[in-house]
């Protein structure tokens, strides 16, 4: 994976410094909170209903084990303990004090980790496709260029103060588990006809209060023009989106105000003369970043065998395990979704163990993904069962990926001041509800996902079965959405009627995926029963 | 008027009254012009040449259009004072310099100290931008 060299390092350390200072200065009362604000939302600090939350970038979701460590240290010595694994593949601590911040920042950068933009009106952190550069299906390992842009997006002096959140998705495959067109940019890797690798650029997808699904800008940007072109789409965006209401300045506004074409014109308007700027960096670049991503020293004879007589280990393999695109090897993903538990929390030593077995059994290297869940991504499989043991006995072998206990949850109004319901509880009672292995083998691939506010930080719109809480006069209230679905083939979802409370919501999920069960035809997951047959049946189930 | 507190040019401060760009355009003998957050600065490229001023006023420093402004305006060519003016923090020197100001005349005076850090503060930059000053991409690749 990517490794600092002294540039990289200064610009972390100088963050460090820059923030420190900020801290003092509003600590010495030089700044007022509402203008220390956006200082601190720029480095991923947030304040919510009890205590700072600090958000912690992991650049397109890979991390090394000291990175890992280092995680789990902060979460003990700054925290309560624990962590919180994130959908932008981030982590974050909820309860952190003002004045410990600039130590915490200290501790990361010296492991080559930061906090920069990971929140604020300006270009968050890159996310990427989790499985990247272990994947069987992908065209190129798409965090090359994820690296490039981290690099001209970080503290770039003309996007930090934009009309909204920004946020880019880089993937190399047809399979797009990175949720990619609803990204402000979503850049697919592809190749033309003339076999040349470039970039694909969708813009204006989005969740959010409007969700939409990124439009295709432009199809084939060569790769020394990546840079330029990604800037014209920023500066479009910075000079003529919506200001004047904040719920209308992210840029799939615009692009939906302006229709598609009319942005792509001025955006290729734009372009064309920025080429001319030489704002480009050189592919020797692109060179220089590619060979931190080669593959690890695979043992190329490694044996594809394996001993699943263990049945709970045959179940983990079969849901938690993807294929590889080396012989003898596996992506094994743990699943941070236990039984009841808080989606994407680990505690310290889950994740300083986590860790240890990435260094053990992974090529040094993890991946956070958009789905709260981390990632092994080269795994031999002889080395698989003694990996699943160990993270079995840690509460971390639960083989849930991608079914119904799976869940994708905000941090809801257990923690957060703009959430309007509690998610998390939510989120538990279904768990348990259908957390046992025979319910989670009935219903199969189930993606279920929890916002507790129609700013949709749980991905509502995008889950096979969304859950979307609302504050109805005073009491919480939980909207059901079905047929969402993020990758390829890119749905929102569609809200079935009227809401219901904390059971009443989960006794609809029941009824929900009844409705499946009794419908399904062979090999049909709930979301391709649920296209098939429409909403009304699952309608006159749950209100009948 | 406001007081420009730092200035890094070493010609004379032009003290011309600043119209706006629609006065600007319209009758076109003045020298200093100022442009708000929602003006479009290409409607001035066709007269760089008789501009010695451009003010580009940031209402609130959030609002960050006049990055653009600025940047649009040295990329056409434009060699004369680029004033940032209105909400200006310290935060922002440095990336607003970047971005081709060389002027700034902050609403509430700036601590001097504070402002000259912010100014100091980053050694390299990732980006190509108005400043000419060489990226970190080209320092890595120069031969």
């Amino acid at each position: 994976m990517y490794k600092y060299d002294q540039y990289d390092q200064q610009m972390v350390d100088t963050r460090v410094a820059e923030f420190r200072d900020q801290v003092r200065r509003r600590l010495a009362g030089e700044l007022t909170e509402e203008q220390f604000r956006p200082l601190r939302l720029q480095n991923g600090l947030y304040l919510q209903l009890h205590a700072y939350m600090l958000r912690v970038a992991v650049p397109y979701g890979t991390l090394n084990s000291a990175q890992m460590t280092v995680l789990g240290d902060i979460a003990d010595k700054y925290d309560r303990g624990y962590g919180h694994f994130t959908t932008r593949q981030n982590i974050q601590y909820n309860w952190i004090k003002l004045e410990d911040t600039p130590d915490i920042l200290a501790d990361l950068a010296k492991v080559e980790m930061h906090a920069i933009q990971t929140s604020g009106n300006c270009i968050r952190n890159i996310s990427s496709d989790q499985y990247a550069g272990a994947a069987a299906d992908e065209l190129v390992d798409p965090r090359p260029y994820a690296e490039l842009l981290r690099q001209w997006s970080s503290f770039h002096p003309e996007f930090l103060t934009l009309p909204r959140k920004f946020k880019i998705a880089v993937i190399a495959s047809e399979t797009d588990r990175a949720a990619m067109r609803l990204h402000d940019i979503g850049i697919k890797m592809v190749k033309n006809d003339a076999g040349e690798i470039g970039c694909q650029f969708y813009v204006g997808g989005g969740m959010g209060r409007t969700p939409m699904i990124g439009p295709m800008i432009k199809e084939f940007v060569p790769l020394d023009q990546l840079i330029t072109y990604s800037e014209a789409c920023l500066r479009v965006y910075n000079r003529y989106g919506r200001r004047d209401n904040k719920y209308k300045a992210r840029i799939k506004i615009l692009v939906h105000e302006l229709g598609k074409d009319e942005y792509a014109r001025q955006v290729e308007e734009e372009f064309a003369h920025l080429l001319s700027q030489g704002i480009e960096p050189p592919l020797a670049e692109l060179e220089r970043i590619k060979p931190y991503f080669d593959d690890p020293a695979f043992d190329t004879g490694a044996s594809d065998d394996l001993d699943l007589s263990d049945s709970d280990f045959r179940v983990w393999v079969e849901r938690n395990c993807h294929a590889h695109k080396q012989a003898g090897y596996t992506i094994a993903t743990v699943s941070l979704k236990p039984i009841g538990g808080i989606p994407g929390d680990a505690s310290a030593d889950q994740i300083r163990l986590m860790a240890q077995l990435a260094k053990d059994y992974s090529f040094d290297e993890l991946r956070v993904t958009h789905a709260q869940n981390i990632v092994f991504p080269h795994v031999k499989k002889a080395d698989l069962y003694t990996l699943w043991q160990k993270l079995d006995e840690a509460g971390l072998g639960t083989a849930n990926l991608d079914s119904v206990g799976d869940i994708i949850a905000c941090p809801g109004l257990d923690y957060c001041s703009l959430a309007n319901a509690r998610s998390i509880p939510v989120a538990q009672k279904i768990s348990e509800r259908f957390g046992s292995a025979e319910k989670q083998a009935e219903i199969g691939e189930l993606k279920l996902k929890i916002s507790g506010c129609i700013n949709a930080c749980g991905h509502h719109h995008a889950g096979h079965i969304g859950i979307l809480g609302v504050d109805k006069k005073g009491v919480e209230n939980y909207q059901l959405l079905l047929g969402g679905c993020e990758g390829a083939d890119t749905s929102l979802g569609k809200i079935t009627g009227p809401g219901f409370d904390e059971d009443g919501i989960v006794d609809a999920v029941e009824k929900a995926t009844g409705v499946y069960l009794a419908n399904k035809q062979e090999g049909e997951r709930f979301l391709d029963t649920y296209r098939r047959i429409g909403m009304d049946p699952f309608k006159e189930a749950i209100y009948g | 008027m406001v007081e420009v507190q730092f200035r890094f040019r070493d010609d004379e401060a032009v003290n011309d009254p600043a119209v706006t760009v629609d006065a600007f355009t319209e009758q076109s003998n003045a020298t200093a012009v100022r442009i708000e957050p929602g003006d479009d600065a290409r409607a001035l490229l066709p007269y760089l040449d008789q501009l010695a001023l451009v003010e580009v006023n940031f209402p609130a420093w959030t609002d960050g259009r006049g990055y653009s402004s600025a940047r649009i305006l040295r990329e056409a060519g434009y060699t004369g004072e680029i004033r940032a003016v209105g909400d200006v923090v310290i935060d922002m020197l440095s990336h607003l310099k970047r971005c081709g100001f060389d002027a700034f005349a902050p609403e509430h005076p700036l601590n001097p100290t504070d402002a000259q850090n912010a100014f100091e503060r980053w050694d390299n930059v990732y980006q190509a931008t108005a400043d000419g000053r060489k990226p970190i991409w080209a320092l890595r690749h120069q031969s």
